[in-house]
């Protein structure tokens, strides 16, 4: 809702803010990098205003537009796209020899939908899958294209210039036209998926399913393949028929990396959009007219790579400290695990164990034992007084469901999967950290709640961990002394 | 033996699914030859046959997901297009990306949006429906789960509480037991059952023969053509098993072949 209204009152601004006799970006004469900055702060050129507004719109029409490529695997098709378009940009110039944003508009995007259709023509009517037809239309699209536009450079008469920048991209040739054309395709894209969002979605999930609720997929497939087809045009100017389709696809991408959402994935992508714009135009004007596209996909590249790296769930870094906190945390079971055995081993007369008998016990230094102990220590699972460490109830019920996981596992094992005792050990090890609850019971069912691992000793029970818990003064009058007999 | 429909009754109930003369073929290569059947109503039926049978092809073709060669289709009397909303469907499970960022909440709700008019947002009653089903399958703890973190048998069971969220007369289900679990499947039949009982219609993709007779009143043979249609009893014998299974129709499928590769 609010993005819609955001459109118009951003157009508004530009062309109320329209001065005559504004500088043309880079015509001034050499000027230090921090007054360039401190001019694209300023926005006192409209060039700039026009540059900044049209990439902001371009950026979250492609955006949102890449995400439904993406999510429908169809990466490739905004590429072959893409480089369809050029063969029409030429002829939308020779129209009447003016780079016309409009003949150039309309001249793309029938060149854009015939290298689509040709897709469609060939993937239904010879053996080939479509990538090989998306292979074959990109190039050979974007071949005529070059030709034509080689024709049209050695043209006499006509005004050539700008028509150069559809190769690279140039924000900076933007005019009012251009942007005006940006924000009607981008009030189109943005009020079309708005309407849509529900049919859009169902259409790019499940097609099939679409259809049998009486959909009509095909409108919704080829309405969204004309909303690309007007992104791309819309946004050849700014980011070049080389590299356009990587702000589709990118900063949808990176959302894709972020969210398990649709709808955030549109507005994150729509946003990356926005931003990888942005910045691209505030690199091409820091750096005297560079080319913009490279700069605005280099941006959206910057989003993917922290999106890849710093992304909650699927990033990099999540994922590695994720396992790491894993890793502390099987340590501290492992802890916990030993002080249980130092106990049990005494018969559970006592409840405190000294650091020297964890530090055998686990056959490490004291230094080691120390590290442990504070460790657990830090996570309320135990207390420690000079030398003598005592479990809380949290530790005491941790520890309990520990051995449990460990020898439930090895007797399961024997039992059931008849392996040999002595093998079991192991892969208990490693199991009695990751069982479920729901497991546990499972197995002890599976077992008949059987008291004695396969070596002989006494598997904590629930009763023992619930009592344990609750009362740990209690826990030798009860298991404890069955234990010890 | 021949597979002999019962005849089209137009009357003041007409039959849930009627189906006449279907023909379909996949680029010319015919998939299924002309079916002809009327399912009563409150029937659950099992569509049986080896791989390669048309019997997805059949649903789908029902539904008008791929073009008739030849032949007509009705639900309730009336063409497909006029009557959809009152059909519900269980596709494949691989028919979909699990990877789509959608979750279990929101694919149960597309069950709804035959009921929602083009551009309007399911409503709280929609939201409700939605979670009554998930609750039917033992899934609605789930809910804002992305589908791809579901076990197979759950993710079929997500597919199921959208088609019951259909509120449908008529269900049309493409293998819902494939890949699940013993449990899982034992707790779909227990709801088709209870679907039949209140009157609904059900045809459903089957594979496993040995099951086949338990789980479903009547059964549909299909290899191509349909072989027999009826009450469990009447059509699962050898006799017509082996007719489904053994013996192909050479001819009828080399025929096929080569209307397929002709020019």
């Amino acid at each position: 809702m609010r993005k819609r209204l955001l459109f118009p009152a951003l157009l508004l601004l530009v062309l109320g803010l329209e001065p005559a006799a504004a500088a043309r970006i880079g015509t001034l004469s050499e000027t230090g990098t921090l007054e360039r900055v401190a001019r694209f702060f300023a926005l006192e050129d409209a060039s700039l205003r026009y540059a900044l507004v049209g990439s902001a719109l371009l950026g979250i029409c492609c955006g949102l537009m890449g995400a439904f490529l993406v999510v429908r695997k169809l990466a490739l098709m905004g590429d072959a796209l893409s480089h369809a378009v050029l063969p029409g940009v030429a002829l939308g110039f020779l129209w009447n020899m003016t780079r016309d944003p409009v003949a150039i508009f309309i001249g793309a995007t029938i060149a854009g939908l015939l290298g689509a259709g040709c897709v469609q023509l060939i993937r239904n009517t010879t053996r080939h899958k479509e990538d090989a037809a998306l292979g074959f239309v990109l190039a050979s699209f974007f071949g005529v294209g070059i030709c034509l536009f080689t024709m049209i450079q050695n043209l006499p008469g006509g005004n050539k210039s700008g028509l150069d920048k559809f190769m690279f991209g140039q924000a900076a040739a933007l005019g009012r036209a251009d942007v005006l054309l940006l924000g009607a395709v981008a009030v189109l894209a943005v009020g079309a998926v708005f309407l849509f969002y529900k049919e859009y979605r169902l259409t790019s999930f499940d097609p099939g399913f679409a259809r049998s609720l009486g959909l009509r997929v095909a409108f919704f497939h080829y309405s969204l393949m004309l909303l690309l087809a007007f992104a791309i045009v819309s946004a050849l100017q700014a980011v070049g028929v080389v590299l356009v389709s990587a702000m589709l696809v990118i900063p949808a991408a990176a959302a894709y990396l972020l969210t398990d959402r649709f709808g955030t994935m549109l507005l994150l992508s729509a946003v990356f959009g926005l931003c990888s714009g942005v910045l691209g135009v505030f690199c091409s004007f820091i750096g005297r007219n560079l080319p913009t596209g490279p700069f605005m996909v280099l941006s959206a590249a910057a989003v993917f790579a922290t999106a890849l790296a710093f992304g909650p769930r699927h990033g990099i870094l999540s994922r590695w400290w994720r396992q790491r906190s894993q890793r502390a945390r099987v340590s501290r079971e492992n802890t916990l695990k030993a002080l249980y055995h130092v106990l049990e081993d005494e018969g559970f007369r006592t409840e405190q164990v000294t650091l020297r008998q964890l530090a055998e016990r686990r056959r490490e230094t004291l230094e080691e034992a120390q590290a442990r102990v504070a460790a657990i220590q830090r996570h309320g699972l135990a207390t420690r007084n000079v030398d003598a460490v005592a479990m809380t109830p949290q530790g005491w019920q941790r520890a309990c469901e520990i051995v449990r996981n460990h020898r439930l596992w090895e007797l399961y094992l024997t039992h059931a999967a008849q392996m040999a005792v002595d093998r079991v050990h192991d892969d208990a090890e490693v199991i009695e950290h990751v069982l479920g609850e729901e497991t546990v019971r499972q197995l002890e069912k599976r077992l008949n709640y059987a008291r004695k691992d396969p070596h002989g000793k006494l598997i904590p029970g629930v009763e023992d961990i619930r009592q344990g818990a609750a009362r740990p003064a209690r826990r030798a009058t009860g298991f404890g002394k069955e234990a010890a007999q | 033996m021949n597979p002999s429909p019962t005849p089209a009754s137009s009357g003041p109930n007409p039959p849930p699914l009627e189906v006449h003369d279907l023909t379909v073929a996949y680029h010319k290569k015919p998939v299924i030859y002309g079916i002809d059947l009327a399912v009563p109503e409150g029937s659950l039926v099992g569509i049986i046959g080896p791989n390669g049978a048309g019997k997805s092809t059949f649903i789908k073709a029902v539904m008008g997901l791929l073009p008739h060669t030849s032949g007509r289709v009705r639900i309730f009397g009336k063409p497909y297009a006029e009557n959809c909303h009152r059909v519900g469907y269980v596709p494949q499970r691989e028919s979909v990306d699990w990877d789509f960022p959608v979750s279990v909440m929101d694919v149960v709700l597309m069950g709804r949006y035959g009921r929602l008019r083009l551009g309007q947002r399911p409503t709280r009653a929609d939201h409700e429906a939605a979670r009554e089903c998930l609750e039917k399958v033992q899934m609605l703890a789930f809910a804002n789960r992305q589908i791809g973190n579901l076990s197979g048998g759950q993710q079929q069971r997500v597919f199921l509480a959208r088609a019951l969220a259909q509120e449908s007369d008529l269900y049309l289900m493409d293998e819902p037991f494939v890949g699940v679990d013993a449990a899982t499947e034992a707790a779909i039949i227990t709801l088709l059952r209870e679907l039949k009982e209140k009157g609904k219609t059900l045809l459903v993709v089957h594979h496993d023969l040995s099951t086949a007779p338990r789980y479903f009143d009547r059964l549909l043979l299909l290899n191509m053509r349909l072989v027999a249609f009826g009450p469990t009893a009447e059509v699962f014998t050898s006799d017509q098993l082996q007719k489904t299974y053994g013996g192909r129709l050479t001819i009828l499928s080399d025929v096929a072949q080569s209307i397929g590769t002709a020019p």
